[in-house]
């Protein structure tokens, strides 16, 4: 009846997950009853949960991203603890199947549901805005998307509570992860969380490719889209590319472990590097569906905050498309001691090496921006000089690993986890962090506390550094990766600094909460009324904060580069606006369940397939289609809003806008 | 000043022409077939990791049958005539749709659906031949890999069959509206697309696989 669940499941005999998820279940319950009893579920469901509006869903996806980075960092700091403490005589406090558990589960939520979400969640928010267009190309399957990138954060989440996680790393290699070796369902938790948010991703990808190519403000041609676009573009093709090989490569995982096929199996002719290959296929070009739009982020801000047009535009956008293409082409730089073979070698070592070209055209575009520029040194740009300084220290050992014999000596060592942690948090994070404090105020009409942002700052760049330049020394001494014990005593005060960097960088995310509830509590002060508070170049800021469902009134007509920032100064320099334009009623999709609906039945089955639950896995899928049917079978997918509504709105940020644009103009 | 009044204007009118799709968002019936390329172009690849890993194994018989001596090109010639044919009537039924007639849209499409059955029986018939031979999925890596890339474009066809039944349902129902064509476009960019795998299947797979 319940396949392989039973009460056995339960941890009641391991007090870490057992108190950890009765606390996440308890502040799950109390919110929800909190909500509840203000009397805000209407407003949770119809204004976020069935939302189809972009800006809905993007938010929706920092949230989620934010919650998970907070699992994701407990998992780093019981690692960290854990090395600390269980060297030489000393075992520690975690014992290995359980720290095993920890580092898989870290590093797979921080790639899938904290940088992955975060990085989508803002392609939604500001790619529509910045295109000048009034949602995605497909609403409702965004709202899908997004619904199944969180079940497959639930089905991970659940794992703690219900059986085990995964203990083979964040790849899952076989044959380790083969039945023989784990016969547990923890690499099954993985394999199906993974498959239900891959779904959501490539559908995510789809929308935004067709977004981009085809729904365009009128005269917003290719190279005159922000560069946010651009990189975001790029990043979409990667997923379009590369994402469907992950699937196949985790499917013939799921066929070996599930139906005894021999893909990578020991024996029967199975081919265990056959699915390194394949996963680094998907796995390489990753790292650049994550960075590429972090550029994206430091473009915008330099730009902004520098007072002067992005410096080398078209080579910005070049240097972008080179990386998305030459991105494919280096993955077998992840297992050069396969044994390839010289050649086979050079010509990954070398492609890898090519990439850093383009990267360094982007780096000495964003400091020629700030050149010669009126630098405001703002939050974004604390992470975005903090990025700069950071972030070629990463790529120089980038290259070096891209050696084939330097890669030989340092392969799966310390230094290699230095090395990736570097690049992610330093290209990754520190971008996340300012996109996260650049269009907070767009999102929500009111700023962040700026001093707070900071402090916070200044302990991501400090913990990060401390956290992680130990590693590297250690991994130059030999030190593996993924040691629960550690036997050399010698290494003891440079884990400890390591550990000092973790809890660094956890008082910033503390710090980021207090800065969000602080600032929620004197939002009154810190209003963004004019809907353009840091005087920005791009369209996002030409309509109010928050913008309206459908952003603009009118698309907006696109003649240049930096569209808001050429119409701004026009409008200051004659100290009036365009003539109003002729309104027209507005179509916009209308919120919808499907979304919801398909992830619940989406995690049904994955939890069937999980536990071995085959009736529940069928009525799962059998779910999922009927849904699907009935939503096609609709007739309404769209409402008007009337022109007169339209009118209203569009007069009332006109008036705002003049007497922002007037008080500038009297100021120059 | 009026030419730099113009260039600043919110003008719902004519802009400039860069010549570089710029003339505002496209129209649904661009839009929606757009994204469904995107989408089947992404299960292209899908297939190109497929096909890679059979390439990768197909010679991994661990002791095991080999392709020669499992395919039967006679049987494969008769399957892929049954789907290029479906493919043909599929092109029939979006001519008749174009046209509004009814009965002829469901006719062609019924036969499509009735030839993707024969195919996928066929397909059926030669798995079950194999398994029953002991040359089944988990006999080696080779035929783990065959029956997952063939497997995987017969599921690809199942959903294909129940897509049509959902088509022919939602024409009968609905009409010719917009929103139906549109996904009858879909629909047929989705079943000429198995075609066109299931050509690089025949020839890789089978033809290859049974040479000399």
């Amino acid at each position: 009846m319940f396949g392989k669940l039973t009460w056995d499941a339960i941890p009641f005999h391991d007090p870490i997950p057992l108190v950890t998820s009765l606390v996440v279940i308890l502040v799950v319950l109390g919110v929800g009853i909190w909500v509840w009893r203000n009397g805000w579920w209407p407003a949770l469901y119809h204004g976020y949960i069935t939302s189809t509006d972009h800006k809905k869903i993007g938010i929706m996806y920092i949230v989620l991203a934010l919650l998970m980075l907070v699992r994701g960092f407990a998992d780093a700091i019981m690692m960290r603890l854990q090395q600390s403490l269980a060297i030489g005589a000393s075992q520690g406090y975690l014992p290995p199947e359980h720290y095993n558990q920890i580092f898989s589960a870290h590093g797979t939520i921080m790639i899938f549901f904290v940088a992955m979400p975060f990085v989508i969640g803002f392609m939604n928010f500001v790619v529509p805005l910045q295109l000048g267009v009034r949602d995605v190309a497909f609403p409702t399957m965004n709202n899908v998307s997004f619904w199944l990138t969180a079940s497959g954060a639930l089905l991970v989440n659940i794992s703690l509570f219900l059986g085990e996680f995964s203990r083979t790393g964040w790849l899952a290699y076989p044959p380790l992860s083969e039945l023989e070796f784990s016969p547990g369902v923890g690499v099954d938790y993985y394999l199906v969380a993974l498959q239900i948010s891959g779904v959501g991703t490539v559908l995510t990808a789809v929308n935004f490719v067709t977004t981009i190519l085809k729904t365009r403000a009128p005269g917003m041609s290719y190279l005159r889209m922000p560069v946010f676009c651009w990189t975001s573009l790029a990043s979409n093709l990667i997923i379009l590319a590369a994402f469907p090989v992950l699937t196949v490569s985790l499917a013939l995982l799921m066929l070996d472990r599930y139906l005894g096929f021999h893909f990578f199996t020991n024996d029967g002719g199975g081919n265990s590097m056959l699915y390194m290959n394949l996963i680094w296929v998907w796995g390489h070009p990753e790292v650049y569906i994550l960075v590429l739009p972090a550029f994206g982020i430091y473009s915008e801000v330099a730009a902004t905050f520098s007072g002067k047009p992005l410096f080398g535009y078209r080579s910005m956008v070049f240097a972008t498309m080179v990386i998305c293409i030459v991105s494919l082409m280096v993955w077998l730089h992840h297992f050069f001691t396969m044994g390839a073979g010289a050649n086979i070698n050079a010509i990954f070592g070398i492609a890898s090496m090519i990439i850093g070209i383009p990267t360094g055209v982007k780096i000495y575009n964003w400091l020629f921006t700030m050149y010669g520029g009126r630098v405001r040194f703002t939050v974004p740009m604390y992470y975005l000089i903090g990025f700069m300084l950071t972030f070629v220290g990463g790529g120089l050992t980038g290259v070096l690993l891209a050696i084939p014999p330097v890669d030989f000596v340092v392969h799966n060592s310390l230094f290699l986890v230095a090395h990736f942690h570097h690049v992610i948090i330093g290209g990754v994070v520190f971008a996340l962090m300012a996109g996260y404090t650049y269009w907070f105020p767009k999102a929500f009409g009111f700023t962040l506390d700026e001093r707070l942002g900071k402090m916070i700052c200044w302990c991501w760049f400090i913990g990060f550094h401390l956290a992680f330049m130990p590693l590297y020394v250690i991994g130059f001494w030999g030190g593996t990766r993924r040691l629960q014990h550690i036997s050399d005593p010698s290494w003891a005060p440079w884990l400890n600094v390591a550990l000092l960097g973790a809890v660094i960088i956890g008082v910033g995310i503390v710090l980021t909460v207090v800065q969000l509830l602080y600032s929620i509590k004197t939002r009154d002060q810190r209003r963004d009324v004019t809907g353009d508070p840091w005087d920005g170049r791009t369209l996002e800021w030409l309509t109010l904060s928050p913008p309206p469902h459908y952003n603009f009134a009118v698309l907006p007509d696109v003649h240049g580069e930096e569209a808001y920032w050429i119409r701004k100064q026009t409008a200051i320099k004659q100290d009036a606006l365009i003539d109003e334009p002729d309104y027209q009623p507005i179509e916009m999709p209308i919120d919808t369940p499907t979304g919801v609906i398909c992830a619940f039945f989406a995690s049904l089955c994955g939890f069937a397939v999980i536990w071995h639950i085959w009736w529940l896995a069928i009525l799962g899928l059998v779910g999922a289609f009927a849904v699907f049917v009935w939503y096609a079978w609709q007739d309404e997918h769209e409402h008007i809003i009337p022109v007169e509504e339209v009118r209203a709105n569009a007069r009332e940020r006109r008036r705002i806008r003049m007497e922002h644009l007037h008080t500038l103009s009297q100021s120059t | 000043m009026t030419n730099e009044a113009a260039t600043i204007g919110l003008t719902h009118g004519a802009s400039e022409d860069t010549g570089l799709g710029h003339r505002g968002p496209e129209s649904k019936s661009i839009v929606v077939p757009y994204g469904f390329w995107l989408f089947v172009l992404s299960d292209m690849v899908l297939f190109s990791a497929l096909f890679a890993t059979y390439a990768t194994l197909a010679h991994a018989t661990d002791g095991g049958p080999t392709s020669n001596q499992l395919f039967d090109r006679n049987l494969v010639a008769v399957e892929t005539l049954a789907l290029l044919i479906s493919s043909f009537t599929c092109g029939l039924a979006m001519i008749a749709a174009k046209r509004g007639n009814m009965l002829w849209t469901q006719g062609w499409l019924l036969v499509t659906g009735l030839l993707g059955a024969v195919f996928l029986f066929i397909e059926l018939y030669e798995f079950a031949t194999m398994i029953g031979e002991g040359a089944g999925p988990q006999r080696s890596a080779f035929l783990s890999a065959f029956f997952t890339l063939v497997g995987c474009h017969g599921a690809h066809v199942t959903v294909g069959l129940l897509w049509i039944g959902t088509m022919m349902a939602q024409i009968w129902a609905k009409g010719f509206r917009e929103h139906i064509m549109r996904r009858l476009l879909c629909l047929s960019v989705f079943w000429h697309a198995l075609d066109i795998i299931w050509v690089a299947i025949f020839t890789i797979v089978y033809l290859i696989g049974t040479l000399p």
